[in-house]
């Protein structure tokens, strides 16, 4: 990975940067790479719109098979989907999956113009509705449904930066209080500023290969992805999603038993023939403190509603039986959009190593990650040691 | 020269040929398998369990309902919201309505000077018409919701 923060350079050189880390890592030239996936930008000038092509130039054309993927949020996870179709197809040996991004500082914002055919352009136009003002509506909700409170929302702030605290990859690296974050401007009432992740510049890479390539170069037991889930969401999608003006109606059909947050892990366990109880830590999305909450009902850790629960009782902080977002999550990342879910995969890489340091999870033998983006893309991976 | 009234999004709620009493949400309702539609789909259902060969038919959306979450912007949103960078930013509020008959929840900014403080989850609402900005030529419409007075419901029920 590229640290994260704003470093004010394109995105390119935070990508290319990742990618020869991820490469020294694996102990493997450029020239053995017979595919690259990117993970697209969508903002910032040329290139921009292409990521697959463009780090494969930065790091010099070789001829490799090159893809570039577009799924917002889930870009990156999709990313390594793609590339491990690929190698499970007997496409390529070895596949570099590489994400950045240089986000410009405020709200991340629809793309210029007028564009009314556009739900994200048209979001902002009719409504000026933000990413935060979802994450507050959720939040909101929680209140309301299972009584959380502003103070277990500040207690995943309080969580996450100290696990942030020992990254040194994270962007913010200082301890926060539950006080500070009570202290912070809201941004979108219930939510305040220290509840909201920031957006970020950043970069992440793995490389992936087979694992009769892993074995042929010394890696007699490498971290496997066991499964990606890349599910769409089922009609009627009856939970009001970034970035709609409203949900599908369910007066004609029923929604399916698990909405689509759920489905999206439900989905990897299924892949893995594994399920949330064997599970030794997991990264979510953070993108507010209170999805957090929502992310552990959702991958199945607690029934819904208990996930303030969880988190008082210490079960998802660094040390407690099951820790959640033990790379900081995004709350001390910040959105690097493309990059994020390749860097929640390089923290469970690292976890399943046993190689991260003041932040390792002792024993660690299964992690799962979850995400969601834009327009009906979710991804979870799930890898094992 | 006066301004023109025109709303945000054509087609999406009721004109000012109607009266404002009966101002209504327009959404589509599949006449083959009756999955209704906000914002509207002119084209093709997307019940993917439809059986097909049915109209999209304009509907009116129900008037009333209750708050599903609410939300308030303490800072300026990006363009293309519309707002005066000079003038002091004055948060809105915004609403997510669940409407019962079409088990939909739709979003809206409330009715000005309506604050989260107003609100609750559970609140019974009623969509009426608003204005989103003015420019030099036109007076951009849109829909707000507003809580519905015990004044109002003794009036119309």
């Amino acid at each position: 990975m590229h640290p994260w923060g704003k470093w004010g350079r394109s995105f390119v050189s935070y990508g290319t940067a990742a990618a020869r880390a991820a490469l020294a890592d694996a102990g493997l030239e450029w020239s053995d790479v017979g595919s690259v996936v990117g993970a697209d930008t969508m903002r910032c000038g040329y290139p921009g719109y292409v990521a697959g092509a463009t780090f494969a130039q930065a790091l010099g054309w070789q001829g490799a098979r090159v893809t570039s993927v577009y799924a917002a949020c889930a870009s990156g996870a999709q990313a390594i989907g793609t590339a491990r179709a690929q190698i499970l197809a007997g496409l390529a040996d070895v596949v570099l999956v590489v994400g950045a991004d240089s986000t410009p500082k405020g709200f991340l914002a629809p793309a210029g113009g007028e564009r009314p055919g556009d739900p994200d352009w048209l979001r902002f136009r009719v409504l000026g509705a933000t990413n935060p003002a979802y994450f507050a509506l959720y939040a909101r909700r929680r209140m309301a449904l299972y009584g959380d409170t502003a103070e277990d929302f500040a207690r995943v702030k309080v969580k996450n930066a100290a696990a942030g605290a020992l990254n040194p990859l994270a962007r913010y690296r200082a301890r926060v209080t539950a006080e500070e974050v009570a202290a912070s401007a809201v941004v979108a009432d219930p939510l305040r500023l220290l509840d909201i992740c920031a957006t970020s510049d950043g970069g992440a890479a793995l490389v992936l290969s087979s694992m009769e390539f892993a074995r042929r170069h010394g890696h007699p037991d490498p971290v496997r992805v066991r499964a990606v889930s890349t599910v769409s969401p089922t009609y009627p999608k009856a939970v009001l999603d970034l970035p709609d003006i409203a949900t599908d109606s369910a007066a004609a059909v029923s929604p399916a038993p698990h909405a689509f947050r759920a489905s999206i892990a439900r989905a990897a366990y299924e892949e893995a023939g594994l399920g949330p109880e064997d599970l030794s830590l997991a990264e979510v999305y953070d993108l507010s403190t209170a999805l957090e909450l929502e992310w552990y009902e959702d991958i199945g850790l607690c029934a819904p509603g208990e996930g303030a629960k969880l988190l008082r009782e210490g079960v998802t902080a660094l040390g407690g039986r099951l820790p959640v977002n033990t790379s900081g999550g995004l709350g001390s990342f910040g959105e690097a959009v493309p990059a994020q879910a390749i860097a929640q995969v390089c923290e469970l890489t690292w976890q399943l190593r046993g190689t991260a340091g003041d932040r390792q999870v002792q024993g660690a033998r299964v992690g799962i990650t979850a995400n969601q983006g834009l327009f009906g893309h979710g991804s979870a991976v799930v890898a094992v040691r | 020269m006066a301004r023109t009234r025109r709303p945000v999004v054509a087609g999406w709620f009721t004109d000012d040929t109607v009266p404002e009493a009966e101002f209504r949400l327009l959404g589509t309702r599949c006449t083959a398998c009756a999955s209704v539609f906000f914002p509207r789909e002119d084209d093709w259902c997307r019940n993917p369990g439809c059986p097909g060969g049915g109209e999209l038919a304009e509907v009116p959306l129900s008037p009333r309902s209750r708050v599903w979450s609410y939300t308030d912007g303490r800072y300026r949103p990006p363009a293309p919201y519309v707002s005066d960078p000079d003038a002091p930013w004055e948060p809105y509020t915004l609403v997510a309505v669940e409407l019962a008959a079409e088990a939909m929840v739709v979003l809206g900014q409330a009715a000005p000077g309506v604050t989260t403080a107003d609100l609750a989850v559970g609140t019974e609402v009623e969509v009426v018409p608003g204005v989103l900005n003015e420019d030099e030529e036109h007076v951009w419409t849109t829909w707000n919701w507003r809580p519905v007075t015990t004044a109002d419901r003794e009036e119309r029920s």
